[in-house]
């Protein structure tokens, strides 16, 4: 392990103590102005519980992202079979039992809507977790620090790779890092595709150049991103792309957990030495593990920054020293501002995750949850939709009766053909004509055969006699029904004149 | 504005020189990337004016060296939409009219079709919805001058009304029966009254009784006895409540003394058999069709 390491970082003190040689790229103080290169971060390996828990993170996130279009769901003859798909053409969304129209994308918003608030509630919580453990930047960076890690060494390796002239081995590393980062990178915007078409037919058609250019283009366009933010740029998006970090602040208060250095035990910092007396020093021995492990290049002590995705891989680091030195652990961990007011004044700390912010948001969060559960369990798979002729608003016939025009749309969401009768009321001797369906001539109540998971467009001619209409319009009510079922779906509509 | 240089203090950086109430702004060099964009974005529209037609000339422009057109383009996709057509074009052609209306295939597409038609060549005078104006039909309603079955519409689009273009389009003459002396003012008037007492509505009843016997020496003929009208001489209905030029009084008397002619171009010597077909289901279909 040690060759792996930055020559001059040394062993002290206590064996298998290491103090490293590093600054911190993006501290305050000497935080570069804009127009200079970024400085690149090398992160060191952690091992320990947030960086177990990461893992798990990244392998159930990405296992998600992967395996979910590859999940069949039988909907019966001629429905695809996809568990979750994006029927763009065929104008349909598929999740598992749920099948959505169009015309119900409320259900998407009110996803979206909950998914907002569930990230103001679970960072009112424990700060910015979206950020540190699963969002697709930190995944894939994750991931791809991995790969470089894994090709190049750790971090003493890497940054003397950086530092070599160009040579065949420098060159092959290279190469196969990059090779790697690309193949996962398509398989990225490959996977992406696969949600929006039968994901087997697509895998060949990918293959044989048979799928259409835009999903070539997509798997093109997310292959470049990936490959570029997750293995270039990194840390720069949360930090000068991202707007999460610029408003998060706004969602969390002094009760809010995040990853945090006590100053309080650390200060004053001291290199280590031998049998020395705690109390009269600090517990930070300035070793530099939390700096050296970090992705976002920051020093967690400097206490909490914009820059910091509290991914927690300090706290590993600084757990891990802290076992070794014999002093205890959580010098840096996750901890409230609110705790660090309460140790000053000698008070007993404590976790409050009950507080008007949290209730607040989780009651908003599941006010829409639960509205959406209501409103998907009573969905109607029969919809009715009247559009009242702009021009002309009336015809007047030669007896003197007046006609309106109407184009009627009827939404049969079931996978069944399905027999309907119209109804309207609100005038006396109200007739109904249905263009292009006379041989039921003027009957008052025309049935309907309406195909399975079909929108249907009918012209309807509703015709009531002369002087029924008093004024300049009525209000008009039709009444879609089954036949065999009796489920009904009406709509209110308007029958107009030219008044008296 | 000033011309001397002025470095700002706090960031050590060199201001544009310029300053507004007060606001200075820093010469920051621009962001390499945005750099970058620019010239590929020159270096593109280098490539674009090669390849796509770019610049204006005296009386053409630059051509590119593809030939790109997006005229032709247009014209390529009307070609391919009109070939993709053809199939159903031709059997509209080939069915009666009656098959066409009451086969839902062909009905959809002809449909579809006749809106579109109607829209570019009848909406003008007839109106967008097909509601017509003063001396255009109404073509919603159920009164048909030149009669309302499908093949009487057919034959009303394909020759049209008093033009000259087609020897074979309905032709009928209402006398100026004021205008050419054949009824004076006052006769005038009183067969005006009687058909508004035809109509139902409010009339002189002694003026309607003396306008009834010249109503029937005069009108009769082609208006009916009861003023049924007949589709036969393109003679409206003066019994009921559609006019189309209006049925007050001093309308009445306006038509009766100048007569009236509206014309209609003869529709098949401008547009092909299918889509004059189309347009005669389309108009049948809007609501007054028999």
């Amino acid at each position: 392990m040690r060759s792996t390491e930055n020559q001059s970082d040394t062993a002290i003190g206590a064996p298998k103590i290491r103090e490293y040689d590093v600054e911190a790229v993006n501290r305050k103080e000497t935080r570069p102005p804009l127009y200079v290169p970024r400085k690149k971060i090398h992160p060191r390996r952690t091992q320990g519980f947030f960086r177990t828990f990461k893992w798990w993170v990244m392998a159930v996130t990405l296992g998600i992202y992967y395996v979910t279009p590859w999940l069949r769901w039988d909907r019966g003859p001629g429905a695809p079979d996809q568990a979750v798909l994006v029927d763009v053409p065929g104008r349909r969304f598929y999740f598992f039992f749920i099948e959505i129209w169009p015309q119900e994308f409320y259900y998407i918003a009110g996803l979206l809507i909950m998914a907002g608030l569930g990230l103001f509630l679970v960072t009112s919580v424990v700060g910015r977790a979206w950020c540190g453990y699963a969002c697709p930047q930190t995944v894939w960076t994750d991931l791809f620090i991995w790969v470089e890690r894994l090709v190049e060494g750790d971090r003493g390796a890497r940054i003397r790779l950086d530092k070599a002239p160009m040579s065949a081995g420098k060159l092959m590393k290279r190469l196969t890092k990059y090779v790697i980062w690309l193949i996962i990178a398509m398989g990225t915007g490959g996977a992406w595709v696969f949600y929006f078409a039968d994901a087997p037919t697509l895998l060949t058609d990918l293959f044989t150049g048979q799928a259409a250019t835009v999903a070539y283009a997509t798997v093109g366009v997310l292959t470049f991103t990936t490959f570029t933010l997750g293995g270039f740029m990194r840390e720069q998006v949360c930090t000068y792309m991202c707007p999460w970090p610029r408003i998060q602040a706004a969602m969390m208060d002094e009760e809010s957990l995040t990853v945090t250095y006590r100053t309080d035990r650390g200060e004053p910092r001291k290199p280590f030495e031998k049998n020395a007396d705690w109390d009269k020093r600090g517990d930070c021995i300035d070793c530099k593990a939390c700096v050296v492990v970090c992705p976002m290049g920051i020093d967690i002590r400097d206490g909490q920054q914009l820059e910091c995705i509290t991914c927690a891989l300090c706290i590993d680091a600084c757990d891990d020293v802290m076992s070794k030195i014999g002093r205890p652990r959580g010098l840096i961990d996750y901890d409230s501002i609110a705790n660090d007011e309460r140790r000053r004044e000698g008070k007993e700390t404590k976790l409050r995750l009950f507080r008007p912010r949290t209730l607040f948001y989780f009651a908003l969060w599941a006010l829409i949850g639960l509205g959406m559960v209501y409103v998907l369990l009573t969905r109607s798979d029969l919809d009715i939709n009247v559009i009242h002729d702009r021009n002309p608003l009336y015809t007047t016939l030669s007896d003197g009766s007046l006609r309106n025009g109407y184009t009627f749309k009827i939404l049969n969401k079931a996978r069944e053909q399905r027999t309907l009768t119209l109804h309207a009321s609100g005038l006396p001797g109200i007739k109904l004509k249905v263009v292009g369906s006379e041989d039921m001539g003027d009957s008052p109540d025309p049935y309907f055969t309406v195909k399975p998971d079909r929108l249907q467009s009918f012209r309807l001619l509703v015709t009531v006699p002369p002087g029924t209409l008093k004024s300049d319009a009525a209000d008009l009510r039709f009444v879609l029904k089954e036949i065999n079922t009796g489920q009904t779906a009406s709509y209110n509509s308007l029958f107009r004149g030219p008044g008296q | 504005m000033s011309d001397h240089r002025h470095v700002d203090e706090f960031t050590g950086i060199e201001t544009t020189g310029h300053e507004w109430d007060g606001i200075r702004e820093l010469d920051n060099p621009l962001p390499r990337w945005w750099q970058w964009v620019f010239w590929a974005c020159v270096v593109w529209s280098v490539g674009y004016w090669i390849v796509y037609p770019a610049w204006p000339l005296v009386s053409s422009h630059t051509k590119g060296v593809i030939g790109y057109s997006s005229r032709a383009e247009v014209a390529q996709e009307i070609k391919t939409a009109t070939a993709g057509m053809a199939d159903q074009l031709e059997r509209v052609r080939k069915a009666p009219l009656e098959q066409i209306r009451t086969e839902a295939s062909l009905r959809e597409f002809s449909l579809a079709g006749g809106r579109s038609a109607f829209n570019v060549n009848c909406s003008q005078c007839h109106g967008s919805g097909a509601q017509g104006f003063k001396g255009f039909p109404n073509l919603n309603d159920d009164e048909w001058i030149w009669g309302g079955t499908i093949d009487a519409i057919f034959r009303t689009i394909t020759h049209g009304i008093r033009n000259t273009e087609d020897e074979n389009a309905h032709q009928s003459d209402m006398p100026a029966f004021g205008r050419d002396g054949i009824l004076t003012k006052a006769e005038i008037s009183d067969v005006a009254e009687y058909v508004l007492s035809l109509s139902g509505q409010a009339a002189d009843s002694a003026a309607a009784a003396r306008g009834k016997p010249l109503f029937t020496d005069n009108c009769t003929a082609c208006h009916g006895d009861t003023g049924g009208g007949n589709a036969e001489f393109g003679a409206p209905a003066l019994n009921n409540d559609i006019w189309l030029y209006g049925g007050d009084k001093q309308t009445l008397v306006e038509t009766i003394t100048n007569s009236r002619r509206g014309v209609m171009p003869a529709w098949g010597r401008h547009l092909d058999e299918a889509t004059v077909k189309q347009l005669a289901i389309y108009v049948h279909s809007l609501g007054g069709g028999k």
